[in-house]
């Protein structure tokens, strides 16, 4: 965006005061994500921000009209904005650069090219510091200090715009993360699955992925942004795409699209089962029907592929302690659990 | 004599289990939270080792389970803070041999444990409805003006049932008003209840899991005979109730604390009796104005000094421990708070 010499408005973090203006304006039977994504909008607004850009879709999940219905409900209480939504348009491909004319207008073609490209470095570079986190977390003695370090990092990268100073700091972080004394317990590896929302928001799932980490589990996730843009925007020509593969692994139990990512959850479950990872997670918002569908084939994914799958269904709701109990008991299990080597 | 001491503080009752070194049951309590999680340690700790027994008792492990527990943790000191996942299914498997499946109805929290070879191999606990367990069955009890035991052996008494609807709690007591309204007898009502209860339980919490025998029924709940008899109606099977089926989380992690001791036996960080009932521990809570998630933490406070701070969501006041200031109106985000943070090593 600074790229394309426009004012931009970054949502402040989503904080608890996001999901109370969040749930008060969303329908009450909508999930976490819609609440959470009118949360920020308001919050945004309020900082002056007159246009929001959302990402759309077609996919039959009801996030595809999200970025409509979202902008009618702020409308009604009051807002004004433009809104301008990143998806595939009615009348075709053709019509998205002339729809999106109005971010580029400060800008002309070669500036606009660099722009994109700076994007995608960032969320690539942004995507391998946290794989750096979700490897050491679980493996170091002092977790305070990994999670310090990786906020450190992440601050030094938005500031930041060339791609080789983005291979640096990711670098320095590695480096400083290998020097932290490291404890000799074993470190059981769980797949998350699920809701990509819930699952690149730490704020809508309680920050699991860190959870788990000073429980010394190691989360594996194949989720992430860039695949998303990749598989969904770019026809899968910006980087290798596992997406055809998990799709493959998900046939003997969902054989069509249900919506959302729910054959992928299923996909990448048997994907991780298979790479050997100790347990599975599958998380979602409440309510979210892709991956109650998804859910109801994992019980008999659990035994084929010999893993111990848990869901949790995350919502609106400020008492951590279950959730806190669940992590802690399926940790005890991969620990405790019989030695699935054995099984084999 | 070197003892072993469980807690397990809930959100409804509150109980404790002392062993021997030979895993032999001495003593246990069993008492209501009532809202007060630390008198209720403290009444019950009382209760569990009488002066006579806590001078020759010498305490080798503390275990702490339930969702107080980081708070009996902190006014006892313990040497296990486990989930109660792991102590229930812990104490199922030292109390009945050979068990596969474990349903423990509690106060407010219901689950269902799988286990193979004496591991926990599955498990799953109620999500967004508390129907069904503990806490509602009171509820109704006290509606119907009945004492609680009763309710269940009135239920089980009743050579038929009336069908309730059990999905959720509101539509469970709307329904029975509305059967006891139509006059149906009572007994059969109430044994409906029951029956819609575990039918509640199987479907939600239980849902997908194959439950094979021997099955172990408890918790709280498993004192109520008519849900017994619903159970074994529906899976066809009898259930065992252990004879310390109310303190089973209290005994297990008694048993982990017992076993931790074994394989590394260090002194116990228990505090001792006087720290615990002489102490004058106070609870206070503060907003945390350090980002705009305003954090609600919880410190806990004796005698003017602060033992432990939990509810942040970034940890700041959590890693601090016994390090957080003493008055907690003027706490400086941020600056401060990291500083002393760095000090503080584990």
């Amino acid at each position: 965006m600074k790229g394309l010499r426009l004012d931009l408005t970054v949502p402040p973090p989503i904080t608890a005061k996001t999901v109370a203006l969040g749930s008060r304006a969303a329908p009450e039977g909508s999930c976490m994500p819609m609440k959470l994504n009118l949360g920020n909008f308001m919050e945004a607004l309020e900082q002056g921000a007159d246009t929001i850009i959302m990402a759309g879709g077609w996919g039959p999940c009801r996030f595809g009209w999200f970025a409509q219905s979202e902008a009618d409900i702020l409308r009604d209480m009051g807002y004004e904005f433009e809104l301008l939504v990143l998806e595939r348009p009615d009348a075709g491909w053709r019509e998205l650069p002339s729809r999106l004319k109005p971010l580029g207008a400060r800008t002309g073609w070669p500036q606009r090219v660099r722009a994109l490209r700076a994007a995608w470095q960032k969320l690539l570079a942004v995507e391998e510091l946290e794989d750096s986190r979700n490897h050491f977390l679980p493996r170091a003695r002092d977790k305070n200090a990994v999670i310090r370090l990786y906020e450190q990092g992440r601050q030094e990268l938005e500031r930041c715009d060339e791609p080789a100073e983005m291979a640096q700091i990711n670098q320095k972080l590695r480096r400083s993360l290998q020097s932290l004394p490291q404890h000799r317990r074993p470190v059981p590896r769980v797949g998350l699955v699920g809701e990509i929302y819930t699952i690149l928001e730490p704020a809508a799932n309680y920050n699991i992925i860190e959870e788990l980490g000073r429980l010394d589990v190691e989360c594996l996730c194949s989720a992430r942004v860039t695949d998303w843009v990749n598989d969904h925007v770019l026809g899968g020509r910006a980087k290798a795409s596992e997406r055809e593969h998990i799709l493959r692994l998900a046939r003997p139990y969902i054989g069509d699209t249900v919506g959302g990512r729910g054959q992928e959850t299923v996909g990448e479950a048997v994907m991780f089962a298979r790479r050997r990872a100790e347990g599975v997670i599958q998380i979602g918002p409440l309510g979210c029907m892709p991956e109650l569908v998804a859910q109801s084939v994992l019980p008999e994914l659990s035994v084929n592929e010999n893993v111990p799958v848990m869901t949790l269904w995350l919502d609106e709701h400020s008492g951590s302690g279950g959730l806190q109990t669940r992590l802690e008991a399926f940790a005890d299990l991969l620990r405790r659990g019989p030695a699935r080597e054995e099984a084999r | 004599m070197k003892v072993f001491l469980g807690v397990d503080l809930g959100s409804v009752s509150c109980n404790l289990a002392l062993i021997d070194a030979d895993a032999r049951l001495i003593a246990r309590q069993y008492l209501r939270t009532a809202g007060e999680p630390v008198t209720a340690v403290k009444t019950g700790l009382a209760r569990l080792l009488p002066p006579d027994l806590a001078g020759e008792a010498e305490v080798c492990g503390v275990g702490v389970t339930g969702s107080g527990r980081q708070l009996a943790a902190v006014v006892l000191g313990a040497d296990v803070v486990k989930n109660e996942i792991t102590a229930h299914g812990a104490a199922a498997v030292f109390a009945c041999p050979g068990t596969r499946t474990v349903i423990e109805i509690g106060g407010q929290d219901s689950k269902i444990i799988l286990l193979r070879d004496g591991l926990v191999r599955d498990f799953a606990m109620n999500t967004v409805c508390a129907a069904g367990t503990g806490s509602f069955i009171d509820q109704q009890a006290a509606r119907l003006g009945l004492p609680v035991e009763e309710l269940g052996r009135r239920a089980a008494a009743s050579d038929h049932s009336i069908r309730l609807a059990g999905r959720c709690g509101v539509f469970a007591e709307s329904d029975m008003i509305h059967k006891q309204q139509m006059g149906y007898p009572l007994d059969a009502i109430l044994m409906g209840l029951c029956e819609s209860l575990a039918r509640n339980y199987l479907n939600n919490v239980a849902r997908g899991k194959k439950i094979e025998g021997p099955i172990v029924f408890q918790g709280g709940v498993a004192a109520n005979a008519g849900i017994k008899k619903a159970f074994a109606g529906l899976l066809q099977q009898e259930l065992t109730v252990p004879e310390h089926y109310d303190v089973m989380g209290a005994l297990g992690t008694a048993l982990l604390s017992r076993e931790e001791y074994a394989r590394d036996p260090q002194p116990s960080r228990f505090k001792g009796m006087d720290y615990v009932q002489q102490g004058n521990f106070v609870n206070r809570s503060f907003v945390c104005s350090g980002c705009p998630n305003q954090c609600e933490v919880a410190a806990m406070q004796r005698e003017g000094q602060t033992l432990a701070c939990w509810g942040d969501r970034c940890r700041r006041w959590e890693s601090l421990g016994a390090c957080a200031p003493k008055e907690s109106h003027s706490i400086k985000p941020f600056a401060q708070g990291r500083e002393t943070g760095k000090e503080k090593t584990e």
